[in-house]
C-alpha cells in the first residue's frame, strides 16, 4: 500500500543533507511551510542553498533558518522587504551569497527542471544587468536570454489537503510556487492542513498529482503530537 | 496650473482601459487605478502571485492571509476569479495574454526603456520581484508616475542612468502633468493639463518632446 503520510515531522525531514539545494515554497508568508522549516532547523542540515521567492519575513520560517546560519546561498527574486532584517544583516555582513532572479524566471527555471527541459530562451531581463553574460539570441524579431533549469534536492511546500498518494490541493494564492517546486525536486515534502481519505479529493480538482510528492505531513497534528 | 493628484492620475489611466481588459497593476501608485475602475466595465485584474479576478481589500478583521496581492496586502476575489501557480501566472504575462500592465518608474527613456527596480546605489540590496517580467510581458506597458522627482530631476530622459528593467517596453506614460506616448520618433505629447504651456512641459522633460496633437517639437 502506498502511504506517503509521515506521522512525525522530524521523520519527514530526517535525511536532508548538508549542502543540499532546497526549494522553499511561499510568497511572503502565504504558502510558507513554517512547520517543515522549524523541523529543518531542529534537524541541523547546514551549508544549504535555498531557492525561494523572498529571503524571509520577520523572525520565523525562512528568516529563522537564516538566523540559525544554516544557509550558504539564497536564490530569490525579492530579498529586500520591510521585515527582512535577518537576511539584510547577513547580506551586509557578507555571510550569505545572493543570486537575484526575476520572479517569472525563477518559476519557469523550476518548471523546466520538473519538465525535463535542458535550457530555454526567455525574453525577461534581456539587456539588463540580471542577464549577465549569458547567451542571447534573436528569434522572430524578439531578443531572448538563455536560462537554465533550477533543480532541487528537496522541496518544502505547503498545501491545503493531501491524500496518502500525495495528491494535493492548495488554498487561494498560497498555491504560488508549490506545484512548480513539487515537480522540480528529487524529494518533495509537503505540510498540509488536512489529510483526507484516498478518493476524498475530486480528481478534476487535484492541482499537484501525487507522482511529484514523496512525503506528506499533517502539520497541525504533528505539532500536537510533539507537544 | 493645477497638477493632478495621484487619484486624478489613476482616474486618467482608468479612462483608457477598455471594458473586459486583462490588466496587471504594479505595486505602489498603479494600485490606485483599481479604485477608479467601475465594476460594470468588468476589467479583470491580474496579480502575479496567482489570481485573476482580484477584488478590493477586505473589511478590517476579514483578512485571509492566503489571499494576497503582489504587494502582500490582503485582497478578495470577485465572482469568476481563478487561482493558478507562479509558472502559469508569469506564462500568461510573458506569453502576451495580458492586455495592459501599469507600472511605476524611476526613469523612462525616449525609446521606451524602463528603469524601475534599482537605483544603482552601491549599498542597495538588489530585489527585482516581477518587475522585469511585467515590463516586457503585457501587450502594452503603461507607466504612471510624477513627471519629475521631488528634487525636480527629469524622469523622462534621453537615456536611463539607472539599471534597466526592460528595453523598449513602454508605450505610454501618465504623469501629474501630461499623457505622453513613446513613438518611433520619441516622446509624443497626447494631453496636457490646463494652464501648462508647451515650453514648460518641454523643459520638465529630459528628451525631445514632440507635440503629438499636431506635428512639430514642443520647444
Amino acid at each position: 500500500m502506498i502511504d506517503k503520510i509521515c506521522h512525525s515531522i522530524a521523520e519527514a525531514i530526517k535525511d536532508v543533507k548538508d549542502g543540499a539545494t532546497i526549494l522553499v515554497g511561499g510568497f511572503g508568508t502565504a504558502g510558507m511551510p513554517f512547520h517543515l522549516i522549524d523541523a529543518l532547523i531542529d534537524q541541523g542540515a547546514k551549508d544549504l542553498t535555498i531557492v525561494s521567492n523572498n529571503a524571509g519575513n520577520g523572525d520565523t520560517g525562512l528568516a529563522a533558518l537564516l538566523k540559525a546560519k544554516r544557509v550558504r546561498k539564497i536564490i530569490c527574486s525579492f530579498p529586500r522587504q520591510t521585515d527582512s532584517w535577518v537576511f539584510d544583516g547577513l547580506y551586509r555582513a557578507g555571510e550569505i551569497e545572493l543570486e537575484v532572479v526575476p520572479q517569472g524566471n525563477l518559476a519557469e527555471r523550476m518548471r523546466a527542471a520538473g519538465a525535463g527541459i535542458g535550457a530555454f530562451f526567455c525574453p525577461t531581463g534581456y539587456g539588463t544587468m540580471l542577464a549577465g553574460n549569458r547567451e542571447t539570441r534573436e528569434i522572430g524579431g524578439r531578443n531572448y536570454v538563455l536560462e537554465y533549469p533550477i533543480h532541487g534536492d528537496v522541496a518544502l511546500i505547503k498545501a491545503h489537503k493531501a491524500d496518502r498518494w500525495g495528491n494535493l490541493v492548495y488554498r487561494k494564492t498560497a498555491r504560488n510556487f508549490g506545484p512548480v517546486m513539487a515537480a522540480a525536486a528529487k524529494t518533495t515534502i509537503v505540510e498540509v492542513d488536512t489529510v483526507v481519505e484516498l478518493g476524498g479529493l475530486d480528481p478534476e480538482s487535484v492541482v499537484t498529482p501525487g507522482i511529484y510528492v514523496q512525503r506528506v505531513v499533517e502539520a497541525i497534528q504533528s505539532l500536537a503530537k510533539a507537544a | 496650473m493645477q497638477r493632478l493628484t495621484r487619484e486624478q492620475i489613476a482616474a486618467r489611466v482608468a479612462k483608457d482601459i477598455p471594458s473586459g481588459a486583462y490588466v496587471n497593476l504594479g505595486i505602489g501608485l498603479p494600485t490606485l487605478v483599481a479604485n477608479a475602475l467601475s465594476p460594470e466595465r468588468e476589467v479583470i485584474l491580474h496579480t502575479e502571485n496567482g489570481l485573476l479576478g482580484m477584488g478590493p481589500a477586505p473589511t478590517k478583521g476579514e483578512e485571509d492571509w492566503d489571499l494576497i496581492n503582489a504587494g502582500k496586502q490582503a485582497v478578495t476575489t470577485l465572482p469568476g476569479a481563478a487561482f493558478f501557480h507562479h509558472a502559469d501566472s508569469f506564462g500568461m504575462m510573458r506569453g502576451g495574454h495580458l492586455d495592459i500592465c501599469v507600472l511605476g518608474a524611476f526613469q523612462v527613456s525616449q525609446n521606451g526603456d524602463l528603469a524601475n527596480w534599482h537605483t544603482g546605489a552601491a549599498d542597495a540590496i538588489p530585489a527585482v520581484g516581477g518587475a522585469m517580467d511585467l515590463a516586457i510581458g503585457a501587450k502594452q506597458t503603461w507607466i504612471m508616475m510624477e513627471h519629475v522627482t521631488k528634487e525636480g530631476q527629469h524622469k523622462l530622459v534621453d537615456v536611463c542612468t539607472y539599471p534597466l528593467t526592460g528595453k523598449s517596453c513602454v508605450s505610454r506614460i501618465y504623469t501629474d502633468l501630461a499623457v505622453i506616448d513613446v513613438t518611433p520618433q520619441g516622446f509624443s505629447l497626447v494631453e496636457l493639463i490646463p494652464g501648462l504651456d508647451l515650453t514648460a512641459i518641454a523643459a520638465l522633460t529630459g528628451a525631445t518632446l514632440y507635440d503629438g496633437r499636431k506635428s512639430g517639437e514642443c520647444n
